[in-house]
This record gives C-alpha cells, structure tokens and sequence, in this order.
C-alpha cells in the first residue's frame, strides 16, 4: 500500500528486567493513512508508550525490538542508523509528550525555543525564522504571539505550554505526528480548549496523527479510528463510530462499560481482576481470565485478529456471541439512594485557609507578601448519609478544603463543627474522640501506604490505638481485609507487592478500621485505572450503604461525582460558587463557571458533537486573587463593573441550590446547556 | 533457619554485594581491615610496647616483616592494634554524631518553621568551622584524650549529618502517609520515630559509612597533632607523628600506618559510594 503514512508489522518489543523479560508488545501491526487520525487507547501497562518510543527508536536501555518492521513513507524505521533518524525525527515525524513542563528548556524564552528549530547552531533568530514562529503561534492559538514569544516557559500555563509544544512538533511540517497523552495533566477545561485546537489544526495542517491516550473519551473526541491495546497486544481496531457504538471485543466493551457517564445512561462496571504479568505469555488468549465470554477454545489457542465487518477487526474467538449479548447490560441503578437529607453531621462555618509564606528576609525589610489564600471563607454542611462532593480543577482548594476538615490542617479563620450521633447528637470536642469519627482516604495509593510496612501492620495500626488486644486485632485485621475483598495473604505484604488498586483497598480497610463516621474521601481514584476505579466505587458506596456513613468526595471528574453525590459544592480559586442538590446543579447548572465546566467533559461518544463553552485565559494566582468575583477575569458571561469590584453572596436559586452570581436568576437559569445533560 | 534457607540468604547476600564493583571492593577491603585488625593481638608475633632498642629503625625482615620503629618496637604489630584504635576512633565518632545528628534532623525537617529555623541557622554557624578546627576548639576546651577526640569528631560530624537528616525527612514528610498518620491521631514522637526514621534509614547509612573514613582522618590528624590519642597506645596518626624525626633513617615508620589509614579510607569510600548506587537504584 503507497497510501500509507506509517505501517508497522508484528512488531515485538521486551524489556529486560531482574524479574525477567517483559513483553510489552507482542505482533502489534497498525496503519495509518494521509492526514489520518488513529487513536490507541489503553490502560496503563498495555504499552502504548512503549509504541511511541519504538517508532521513535527511544526505547530505553534495556527495551528491545526483536521483532517486526516501522515503515514510514515504506521505509523501515529499524534499519536505519542515528544519522539517517536524526533526518526524520522533527522534520517528518514530531512527537509532543505528556508533560509540557519537562518538554520545554525552562532557561530559553519560548520564541527562540521555537525558532532555533528552523536555524540550528545559529545564536540569534534571523527575521525569516522569527517570522515564521509567530505565524506558528498564531497557528496555535496562542493570543499576542509577538508579545508571549519573550516570556520563558514558567511564565505560560500548562494548556500554554502545551500548545508551544505543539507549535514546536509542527515547526518543520512533519507527515506524522505523534502524540502520547497530550492532555493528561490539564485542567477538564484547557484539556477542551487544547482537543480543539487538534481538531482545526487536523483541518489546516495536512499531517497523519498517532494519538494515544488511555482516556477513552478523549479519543472518541479526535480520532478517525481507534485501536484498543491490551497487555501489548492490539485486541480491536476500526473507525471510531464502529468501535464506540458496536465494541466488539470483550475488553471494549469492559472498558467503556467503567467509565462513568455524566449523561447517568447506564450504571458503569468493573472489569474484574487485573493485567496479566507480562514476563509470563500465556498460549492463549491473553484476556482469557478476565473475559465474561470466554470458553474452552479461549483457554487453548491464541486468537488472530478477524474481520468483523470493513476496516474494523477484533482478536477474539468468540467476538459474535459478545456483540449479541450487548442487549443484557444492567439498567440504571443509581449507587445513591434517595433519601430525606440527614441532620448535619458537618458544618463549616466561614472557613478560611490561608498559606504565608516563610521569608522572613522579605518580612524583615519590610515587604509585603500576601497570603496564599487557598480556601476563602467557605461555608456548607454535610448531612447524615449524604456524599458531599466538592469539585474543582486544580488549585481551586478542595484538597485543602478537606484537611482542614478532618483538622489536619488548622483554619486560619472559622469553625469546622462535627456532631456524632450514638450515643446521642452531640458535638465533637476532644481530639481523640475526633479522630475516631472521622477518617481520610487519600489520592496517591503509592504515597499513603508506609512503604516499610507490611499490610498487616499497617491496617493494624488503627486498631492498636483504639486499645483492642492482640487476639482481637489479627481477627479484626482479617475482617477488614476481607471487607476490602482481599486476601488474608496480603497481611505479610509490603506495599511495592501490591497493585495501585489493591493498595487503595488497603488504605480504605485502615481508614475503617477505626469505625469512623465520617470519611473524607480526596481523589480516592483518580490515581487508578478505569477498570479499577468503578470496583472501588462500587466499595465505598456498598460500605457507605452497610454502615450508614457520610462522605465527602472531592474530585475532578465530574462524570464519577453524577453517580455517587447527593450534594456537591463547585469551587473556583478558593471559594464556593455554586452549592447544593447534585441533581439539580447537574442539570440546571447556574454558575458560568459550573456551566463551563461541565461543558467541558469529554463524552465517550463520537456521534456528539461538543461546544465546550470557552474559558479565556488561565486561573489567576491565589496570592493575588482578582477583586470581587472571583471568576471575572475568565467568565464568558461578564457583567461589568460590579463583577469587578463586589464580591458576590450566595443567593438562594430553588430549595437547596444556591449560586454566588451577580447576573440576575432569570438570565442564569436560561438553559444554556446542552441537551446532553438533560437525561432522564 | 534450615540449611537451605541460609544458604539462600547467603547467597542473597552475594549478589547484594556484587551488584556494583565499588561496593564489592569496598566491602572486600573493609572485611579485610577489619578481620585483621580485631585477630591483630593473635596474628601479632610480639607485644607491641616490647622494645627491642639494638634492633631499631629497620626495614622489612623475617624477624619483623613491617620493620621496627625507633624504639625497636614491631611495627607489624603496632599498625594492626593500630588499625583498632582507628576504626573505634572512626565509628565511635561517627556514631555520636548520628546519635546528636539523627534526632536534631528529624525534629528541624518534621516540625519546620520556626524550630528548624533557629536550629539549622546555629547548625550552619557549627558547619561553617572546618572540622578539624572545630575538635581542636573541642579538645582545647576538654583537653587530650582519645575519647575527647571521640567527642569532638562526633560533634563536629552533627551538622553535616543532620543536614542530610533534616531534607531526608522533608521529602517524606509529604507523603500521604504522615498525614493519614495524624489522621488516626498519632502523637509526633511515633510519627517521627516509627513512620518517617525507617524511610530516612538508607540515607543516612549511606551518608554514616562515608563519613567514617573522614572521621578516621581527622582522628589521624588529632593524634598527629599530640591532641587524641596518647602514647604508648598504638595508632596511625600518633605512629606517623612519631615517625617524622626518623623519615631520612628508615621510612617503614611512616609507609606503615600511611598506607593503611589510605586504604581503610578508600574502603569505606567505596563502600560508601557503592551502597548508594544500590540502594539508590532500588527506590
């Protein structure tokens, strides 16, 4: 075939390790035609990163490509030295990598980053190359190009950043661009403005794209085809409406079955179990022990890739029987139930948290530094059985909101009020008795588990305080163990044994085992995998259910937040903006930030055209807050002067929904959104 | 322990040891120095304060196969015994200073603010005196002994190893477990001691070994100067004090005890240097 940009066949790539060799790929081929979009999507550990660097021959040290051939305008990739590489990377084939900040030389200011690329070896940017880098930063949205060509890379935000990337990637007009995980790291909110910008730059600029990403949504959102790795092997590939609307590999249908839907249109499941070891290549089909449809044959041979239909293959025996029985998916349960809010357990009362900074030698000749202000008089109240779920991008103070909650952190003003309920409702006044009630989950299960501990003593631990004997602690230990659905063969474990989502059972088995009422649950999953994220949902609603707990959830992932919250609170730059019923906020949002966040989730479904509304610029800096709303310097629906100068109050919008908003209701409760939301 | 258990572990034990070359040899070294100079009393053919005055100043013969020094002494002798003093001299210093050091880093790195602010300004003060300056100032005040040299090299180490305490302990400090520690209402002494001083552990070892040789050296140089440890007790730095009136005689006297205090020092150097590449590489 000519009409190929690149072509890769059987290609096979290990790894040597000390556990032996990792077979991270195994006969992966794959095409890609002119101005062509192939998304590869996959879980962590499929090796879809090892695909970028083997094409571009970066593998590291102990990676080997044993074999297969990487044609690129039919040339094989492999069989050149460093020299004839060196031609093509850059100038053919660019790559933008997932973390803007260590792409870019933070010493260089990022105009003459860029345009170095058009005259190596030459110190100063001649006019001809200066040009032409501003016509690329115009290319990539960047607005004033003159003017943000001379700031240095620590002065842009992350979505900046990454489009100087891009810019760089496209300098030399190469035929393929290869992008692995261009938007992971952003906010919810750039990540929308930066897939636009892939979407017009796949209209103007005629290159080939290799998009890979292991988040689904994102793929359905700007690829032509997909192809689904699993465990370095390429298990279903087609164009991208076929695959999205008509999965019919097992592992698909799994995939897009976790993922949680903001529409609410199905309930989203686990894929049970976890990835094969890949030093250890079974002779059968490598989703065998995971797979719900398999049989006799899927445990004996290994499957090939079969046509399903044009252009769209899947690598499974038995992939007809697991397209018909797409009609049994299980309906709609919501994980919350609805129920008469409860009597506070929490309130926060005009909470403050403010970070000073220690420069005692600024402080000492007198100047002046502001204050972090990192959560700013936040007040809400959690009710008995609710899950609260504070959302927000980063840096918007949720994190910091949730440990001044569980008093890790000391407010600089205001109250944080518990009650506890048995015996009597009463307030929480000493410590210990606090620590007892409440309890936190963490985001890192790499971090929150003491690395020189076993399992057992660190879910032991708890129990210990509490004064139980040691008979009593190793029964409890076992409970709490098999509460988390692990095995008592984990107790002599250390950390490093255990995958991310097992860890994140174990730090969930330790924050029970104190018998809390309360938990404050940080991004419990958000460090996970999708196939492993709705198992531990699905946990901690079930023990929530059983023990009559109430949450508080705090989270980006604001489709994860639509299944599980009763209440939530959106905050932007340290303040609440809007709070109440989750039902209500997620179908009539009023803020234009709420409105724009939501706007701005990815759905896992081609056929939908998104508008995300735009949000300009970046979050302004909590040391110096912009004076009165907060949100002014970026909302879309600005009003003037008042935005600027008043802070506005919550008003309240329906019963338990309030809005912090100058526009007048009638204009923000205008349905500006989108169908999509409406479900239902 | 069945045999085959400890033959595993031996033979874990091998490959630990041999996965860098500095680390293999440094060990080498050091057991070597080490098994020799704790059997030197039993290795040695003579006491070392026996004097043998018509057979002084000689070079390496069957008799005394390191030679003699001025008094006839048996140097042989006299550098293995001397050896000990120096390694206790070395380890016992740098034990002290892990001892003031460990503590003093992981209360300035756990508690920051205000606390660490203050210690650490007074520790940068300590740290800006050179060492050997610093346990002169120490022995002048104590007067001459080997312990006080103990003690001022101890001292003197506290800084630096505090230092390398404190941002050990910084960078652990914000893992997610120290909070989730506070979370269930941990008192600070059993954070400090139980959840972030095992993961400071392999740091400051590393940092300890490194900083034995150093202390060996400084020792050496105190008891050069008449300052540690005091005649007619055997060690390297009072021999090759001893030595220097007799340099042009015979210069057994002084390659002795030099070339084993190079290479203890380069031994624990090496091991040093090697147990950070592998611990190092590991986490």
């Amino acid at each position: 075939m000519d009409s190929t940009v690149l072509e890769i066949r059987d290609l096979s790539v290990h790894f040597e390790t000390p556990r032996g060799k990792v077979h991270a790929l195994r006969d992966l081929s794959l095409e890609i035609g002119p101005e062509e979009t192939l998304g590869v999507a996959g879980e962590s550990g499929s090796g879809e990163s090892t695909l970028a660097y083997a094409i571009m021959r970066y593998l590291s040290p102990n990676g080997r490509i044993t074999k297969g051939e990487i044609l690129f305008m039919g040339e094989n990739l492999l069989d050149k030295d460093k020299g004839e590489l060196r031609r093509i990377w850059g100038n053919r084939i660019a790559m933008v990598y997932q973390d803007p900040k260590s792409s870019l030389n933070p010493s260089k200011r990022i105009g003459h980053q860029i345009a170095e690329v058009f005259q190596i070896h030459q110190s100063r940017p001649t006019k001809e190359a200066w040009d032409r880098m501003l016509g690329l930063l115009s290319l990539v949205n960047i607005p004033d190009p003159a003017f943000n060509a001379e700031k240095y890379p620590h002065q842009l935000s992350g979505g900046m950043q990454q489009r100087v990337i891009i810019a760089m990637a496209l300098a030399c007009g190469p035929s393929l661009l290869i992008m692995d995980e261009p938007t992971t790291g952003l906010d919810v909110t750039t990540q929308a403005r930066i897939i636009e910008l892939i979407d017009d730059l796949k209209r103007k600029v005629r290159a080939s794209i290799l998009y890979i990403t292991h988040d689904l949504s994102v793929i359905a959102q700007v690829s032509d085809r997909v192809g689904i790795l699993y465990a370095g092997e390429l298990v279903e590939m087609g164009p991208v409406e076929r695959v999205f609307h008509f999965p019919v590999h097992p592992y698909t249908k799994g995939l897009l079955g976790a993922l949680p839907r903001i529409e609410l249109e199905k309930q989203f499941k686990p894929i049970r179990g976890k990835l094969p070891d890949l030093t250890q290549i079974p002779s059968h089909c490598i989703f065998f022990p995971r797979c719900d449809y398999g049989e006799g044959i899927c445990a004996n041979q290994l499957p090939k890739l079969q046509r399903v239909e044009e252009g769209h293959l899947a690598k499974c025996f038995r992939w007809k029987e697991a397209f018909v029985a797409r009609g049994e998916e299980v309906p709609l349960r919501p994980l919350r139930e609805v129920r008469p809010p409860g009597q506070p357990i929490l309130e926060t009362d005009h909470v403050k948290k403010y970070y000073s900074e220690t420069n005692y030698v600024a402080r000492w000749l007198g100047f002046p530094i502001p204050d972090v202000k990192a959560v700013d008089d936040v007040s809400f109240h959690i009710g008995q059985g609710e899950v609260f779920a504070l959302v927000g991008e980063s840096g918007c103070g949720k994190t910091t909101l949730g440990r001044v909650v569980t008093k890790l952190l000391r407010p600089t003003a205001g109250k944080v009020l518990f009650y506890k309920r048995r015996p009597r409702r009463e307030e929480i006044f000493l410590a210990h008795e606090f620590r007892r009630y409440v309890q936190i989950v963490f985001q890192h299960p790499d971090s929150s588990l003491n690395p020189m501990k076993k399992i057992g003593a660190i879910i032991e631990r708890p129990l210990k305080l509490q004064g139980l004997s040691k008979a009593e602690r190793s029964k409890s230990t076992r409970e709490l163990l098999e509460l988390v659905k692990l095995d008592p063969g984990y107790l002599e474990r250390y950390p490093k044994q255990l995958s991310g989502g097992e860890k994140q059972r174990v730090a969930i088995a330790r924050a029970f085992a104190l018998n809390p009422e309360f938990i404050v649950l940080d991004e419990p999953v958000s460090a996970l995998d999708v196939s492993i994220q709705a198992s531990i949902i699905t946990l901690l609603m079930e023990l929530k259910a059983s023990r009559d707990l109430s949450f508080l959830f705090i989270s980006h992932d604001l489709s994860l937040v639509r299944h599980i919250a009763d209440r939530i609170g959106v905050m932007y730059l340290g303040k609440l903006c809007e709070l109440g019923e989750a039902e209500k906020i997620f179908t009539h949002p009023c803020h234009p930030y709420t409105k724009a966040l939501l706007s701005s989730i990815p759905v896992p479904d081609p056929s939908i055209s998104r508008e995300a509304i735009r949000l300009e610029g970046s979050v302004p800096s909590a040391q110096n807050p912009p004076m009165g709303c907060r949100f002014h310097t970026r909302c879309p629906s600005k009003m003037g002067r008042i935005c600027e100068e008043t802070p506005p109050s919550f008003i309240p919008v329906g019963e338990d929904h309030w809005v912090a908003c100058h526009i007048p209701l009638e204009q923000l409760q205008e349905a500006t959104l989108s169908e999509r939301i409406e479900t239902q | 322990m069945s045999g085959r258990n400890s033959l595993a572990s031996l033979r874990e034990n091998y490959r630990f040891f041999t996965q860098s070359r500095a680390l293999a040899i440094g060990s080498s070294i050091l057991a070597f120095i080490i098994l020799v100079s704790m059997l030197g009393p039993v290795i040695s053919l003579r006491a070392t304060t026996e004097q043998h005055i018509l057979e002084r100043l000689q070079g390496p013969s069957l008799k005394y196969p390191f030679g003699t020094d001025q008094y006839g002494r048996d140097l042989l002798s006299r550098t293995l015994l001397g050896g000990r003093t120096s390694l206790i001299l070395g380890v016992g210093a740098v034990t002290l200073g892990l001892i003031l050091g460990i503590p003093i880093g992981l209360i300035t790195g756990y508690f920051k603010g205000k606390t660490d602010e203050i210690v650490m300004r007074f520790m940068d003060i300590l740290l800006s005196f050179p060492s050997l300056l610093m346990a002169l100032l120490i022995i002048t005040a104590l007067g001459a002994s080997m312990s006080h040299a103990m003690l001022a090299i101890g001292i003197a180490n506290c800084p630096g190893i505090s230092r390398i305490v404190r941002s050990a302990t910084l960078s652990v400090r914000n893992e997610e477990f120290v909070p989730a520690a506070e979370a269930r209402g941990e008192s600070h002494l059993y954070i400090m001691a139980s959840e972030i001083f095992p993961n400071i552990l392999p740091p400051t070892i590393i940092e300890g070994t490194i900083r034995i040789g150093f202390a060996m050296l400084i020792g050496a140089s105190l008891s050069f100067l008449g300052l540690g440890v005091q005649p007619p007790q055997a060690d390297w730095g009072l021999m090759i004090r001893d030595s220097r009136e007799y340099l042009f005689l015979s210069p057994w006297p002084l390659i002795c005890p030099g070339t084993a205090l190079g290479i203890t020092i380069i031994g624990f150097n090496l091991f040093g240097d090697g147990l950070r590449d592998v611990i190092g590489g590991t986490e």
